[in-house]
C-alpha cells in the first residue's frame, strides 16, 4: 500500500466522521496549547529575572563586609553586625588587582530631598563616577558625577526620571540646587529610565559623590563595593584578588562576602528553568488524557467498522496494512491537534503579552517541539491497543453480521 | 485448480463441538462454474470461507493453483485473497463512506498498484458494469443493483481467477438477481472459475455443476 494511499484513506475516515474527528482535534490542540502557554509563562518569568540581573552587568562582583557562607541570599540585610567596616581606602586597594578594570563605592541611605517647598524621601546613593559604567547607568541630560579623588566632594548630584518630574515637574532641572538633609547640591546629570535594578529603582534615586553620603549619613563604613572584573572569564580571578586584598588589609581576617552575578543568575536560572519545566509537565498531563481519548474513540471506532475491516482483508490487507491505517489515522490527528494547540497557544501568548507587556513571554523551544511530539507519541501509542484489536478481527466474524 | 481433500472444520459452540464440515473433497477446474447449495446450517458458507481463504481448515489439505495453501501465515492468506481470490457477498459489503470508485479501487490501493494503472482499470470495469454515470457516488445513493455492480466490479479489479459468490441476489428484487447472475456468468464464460453459493434452487441449477451439502458432507456433484 502506497503512503499516500494510505494517507488518503485516513484522511477520508477523518473527513467521515466531522465531529468525532474535531472533538479529538479539540483535546489534542488544548493539551498543546497549555503545555505552551504555560511554559511561555515560566520562561517568561525566568527571562524577566535574568533581564533585570543582567542589567547589572555580568561581570560585577559585589563586595559586602561580613563574612556569609551562603551567596546570593539577601547579604547584609540581615547579616546585622559588621564585624569590621570596608572603607573607601579599602575599595580603592582593590584595584591593584589585575583582573579588575573599575571599582565604585557604594553608600545607601535615605535622605529628605527638597526643591522650593517641596520634600521627598528617596533613597541616596554615594558612590563616585565609576558607578555609571559599571552599572550600565545612562543619562538623560546632563553629566554623571565628575571623577576625582572620593575622598573629597563636590557638591554635585545625579537624580533619576521621576524625582525630576515630582520635585521639578515641567521645569528645568539641570543646575538647580536641591537640599539633602543640612546640605546643598547641584543638579548636574538625570538619570535616563531604566527601571529596577539591584533592588532599586534607578528612577527614583538621588546620586551624591561618596564622601557627601559619608558625611550626610556620619558613618565611613561603605555599604558595598561594586567591582568589575576585566571579563567574565576573569571574574574568579577578581573575586580571589578581592578577597586577599582585603585579608591583607583587615589584619589577615576575612571578613567580607563577595557575590559574583554569575553565582546569582545561575540560581535563578536553575529554580525558574525547574519551575517552567514542572508547570509544563502539569500541562502535559492533559497531553495524556488526549492521548486516552484518541484510545477510546478508536476502540469504538474499530468496533462500528468491523464489517470495513473485515472487509479489507477479505480482499487481501495484511495485519501490517489494518494497523497502519489505524496508525495513520491516530497521527494525523495528533498532528492537526499539534498544529490547532501551537496556534491557539502562540495566540495565548500573545494575549498574555499584551496584558503584562514588561515581561518577555515566549514559549521555551523545547515545550514547542516537545509538545506536539508528546501529542504524537501518545496518539500512536494509545492507538496500538485499537490497531492491535482491529488487525486480529476475524474477517468471517466480521463480514457474518450486515 | 482447487483440490480440497478432506478438510474438517469444527466450532466450539459453548460446550457443543459443531462439525461444520465432516472430510471434504472437491476438486474444481479452471474456468468451471459451480453452485453449493444446501439448507441454512448446512455448511456451505463454511466452505466458503474455506476456499476464501478466510478460514482454516482444522484438518485437511487446500491446493490452490498447485500450492499448498492450508499452512500459509495470515499476511501470506492475505496476499493470496488479494491475487487470485474475488469475493460477492449478499450485503454488498461496500465501504459506505468511499464512492463507488473508490470502493471499486480498494483491493487495487492495498496491492500498490500504480495510481495511473489503476485508473486505467477502474475507467474500463466503470464501462464494463455501466456505472460512468455513478462512480463518485456513496452507496447510500446507489440501488441495489447497482451496488452489487460495484462489488463484482471490485472482486474483478484484480483480475483474480477465481469468483466466490456468497448468496449474491439474495438482497436483491429478482429482475436485479437475474441482471447480476447475468454479469457473474459473463466473467464465467470469459474463462474465470466462478463458485456460488445460494440455498436457492432456481439460481443453483443455472450453474453448469451442481454440489449440494448436507450436515457439512457433499452428498451430490451433479454436472450437465
Amino acid at each position: 500500500m502506497r503512503y499516500t494511499d494510505l494517507l488518503d484513506f485516513a484522511w477520508s475516515v477523518l473527513r467521515g466522521s466531522r465531529s468525532r474527528t474535531a472533538l479529538i482535534l479539540l483535546a489534542m490542540g488544548i493539551g498543546v496549547a497549555a503545555v505552551v502557554i504555560v511554559s511561555s509563562l515560566g520562561e517568561g518569568a525566568r527571562r524577566y529575572v535574568l533581564d533585570q540581573f543582567g542589567s547589572l552587568g555580568t561581570n560585577l562582583l559585589i563586595v559586602l563586609p561580613g563574612r556569609s557562607e551562603t551567596s546570593g541570599g539577601a547579604p547584609g540585610f540581615i547579616v546585622g553586625k559588621t564585624p569590621r567596616a570596608i572603607t573607601i581606602d579599602d575599595a580603592l586597594a582593590l584595584g591593584r588587582s589585575r583582573a579588575v578594570r573599575k571599582i565604585a563605592p557604594l553608600i545607601v541611605g535615605t535622605g529628605d530631598v527638597r526643591w522650593n517647598a517641596k520634600i521627598r524621601e528617596v533613597p541616596v546613593l554615594g558612590s563616585t563616577a565609576e558607578m555609571l559604567e559599571v552599572r550600565h547607568m545612562e543619562l538623560s541630560q546632563g553629566i554623571f558625577l565628575p571623577p576625582g579623588d572620593p575622598h573629597h566632594s563636590q557638591p554635585v548630584c545625579v537624580i533619576g526620571a521621576k524625582v525630576r518630574r515630582e520635585l521639578f515637574g515641567a521645569q528645568a532641572a539641570l543646575g538647580e540646587w536641591l537640599r539633602i538633609g543640612d546640605r546643598r547640591f547641584r543638579v548636574v546629570g538625570i538619570l535616563a529610565s531604566q527601571g529596577q535594578s539591584l533592588g532599586f529603582d534607578t528612577d527614583e534615586v538621588v546620586i551624591v559623590p561618596v564622601a557627601s553620603a559619608q558625611a550626610l549619613f556620619n558613618t565611613e563604613a561603605l555599604f558595598r563595593v561594586l567591582v568589575e572584573a576585566k571579563s567574565r572569564e576573569q571574574v574568579q580571578h577578581a573575586k580571589d584578588d578581592v578577597l586577599e586584598i582585603l585579608k591583607a588589609r583587615h589584619e589577615g581576617e576575612r571578613d567580607v562576602t563577595v557575590i559574583t552575578q554569575d553565582a546569582v543568575l545561575a540560581t535563578f536560572d536553575r529554580i525558574l528553568r525547574a519551575l517552567t519545566l514542572a508547570v509544563g509537565g502539569i500541562a502535559a498531563i492533559s497531553l495524556g488524557v488526549a492521548g486516552i481519548l484518541i484510545m477510546n474513540v478508536m476502540l469504538i471506532s474499530v468496533t462500528q467498522r468491523r464489517a470495513e475491516i473485515g472487509l479489507l482483508k477479505a480482499v487481501g490487507a495484511t495485519s501490517a496494512q489494518v494497523k497502519a491505517i489505524f496508525f495513520t489515522e491516530a497521527a494525523i490527528l495528533a498532528l492537526g491537534g499539534g498544529a490547532v494547540g501551537l496556534a491557539v497557544g502562540k495566540a495565548g501568548q500573545l494575549f498574555i503579552g499584551q496584558l503584562y507587556p514588561t515581561i518577555p513571554f515566549s514559549p521555551p523551544w523545547w515545550a514547542v517541539v516537545a509538545a506536539p511530539l508528546t501529542a504524537v507519541v501518545t496518539a500512536v501509542l494509545f492507538s496500538v491497543a485499537p490497531a492491535r484489536r482491529a488487525a486480529a478481527l476475524d474477517p468471517v466474524m466480521a463480514l457474518s453480521r450486515r | 485448480m482447487i483440490r480440497l481433500t478432506d478438510i474438517e472444520r469444527k466450532f466450539r459452540v459453548g460446550d457443543e463441538t459443531v462439525h461444520a464440515l465432516r472430510g471434504v473433497s472437491l476438486d474444481i477446474a479452471a474456468g468451471e462454474y459451480l453452485s453449493i447449495m444446501g439448507p441454512s446450517g448446512s455448511g456451505k458458507s463454511s466452505l466458503l470461507n474455506v476456499l476464501g481463504l478466510l478460514d482454516r481448515p482444522n484438518a485437511g489439505r487446500y491446493e490452490l493453483d498447485g500450492r499448498d495453501v492450508t499452512g500459509l501465515t495470515d499476511d501470506e492468506l492475505a496476499q493470496v485473497r488479494r491475487e487470485k481470490i474475488g469475493f460477492v457477498f449478499q450485503f454488498f459489503h461496500l465501504v459506505p463512506r468511499l464512492t463507488a470508485e473508490q470502493n471499486i479501487e480498494l483491493p487495487m490501493m492495498l496491492a500498490g498498484i500504480d495510481p495511473l494503472e489503476r485508473r486505467r482499470r477502474l475507467d474500463r470495469l466503470l464501462t464494463e458494469y455501466g456505472l460512468e454515470s455513478r462512480a463518485r457516488h456513496r452507496p447510500d445513493q446507489l440501488s441495489g443493483g447497482q451496488c452489487q455492480r460495484v462489488a463484482i466490479a471490485r472482486a474483478m479489479s484484480m483480475e483474480p481467477g477465481v469468483i466466490l459468490a456468497d448468496e449474491p441476489t439474495g438482497n436483491l428484487d429478482r429482475h436485479t438477481g437475474q441482471e447480476v447472475m447475468a454479469l457473474l456468468e459473463a466473467l464465467h464464460a470469459g474463462g474465470g472459475t466462478l463458485v456460488v453459493v445460494t440455498h436457492d434452487a432456481e439460481l443453483g441449477n443455472r450453474a453448469r455443476r451442481r454440489i449440494r451439502i448436507v450436515d457439512g458432507a457433499i452428498v451430490a456433484d451433479a454436472r450437465d
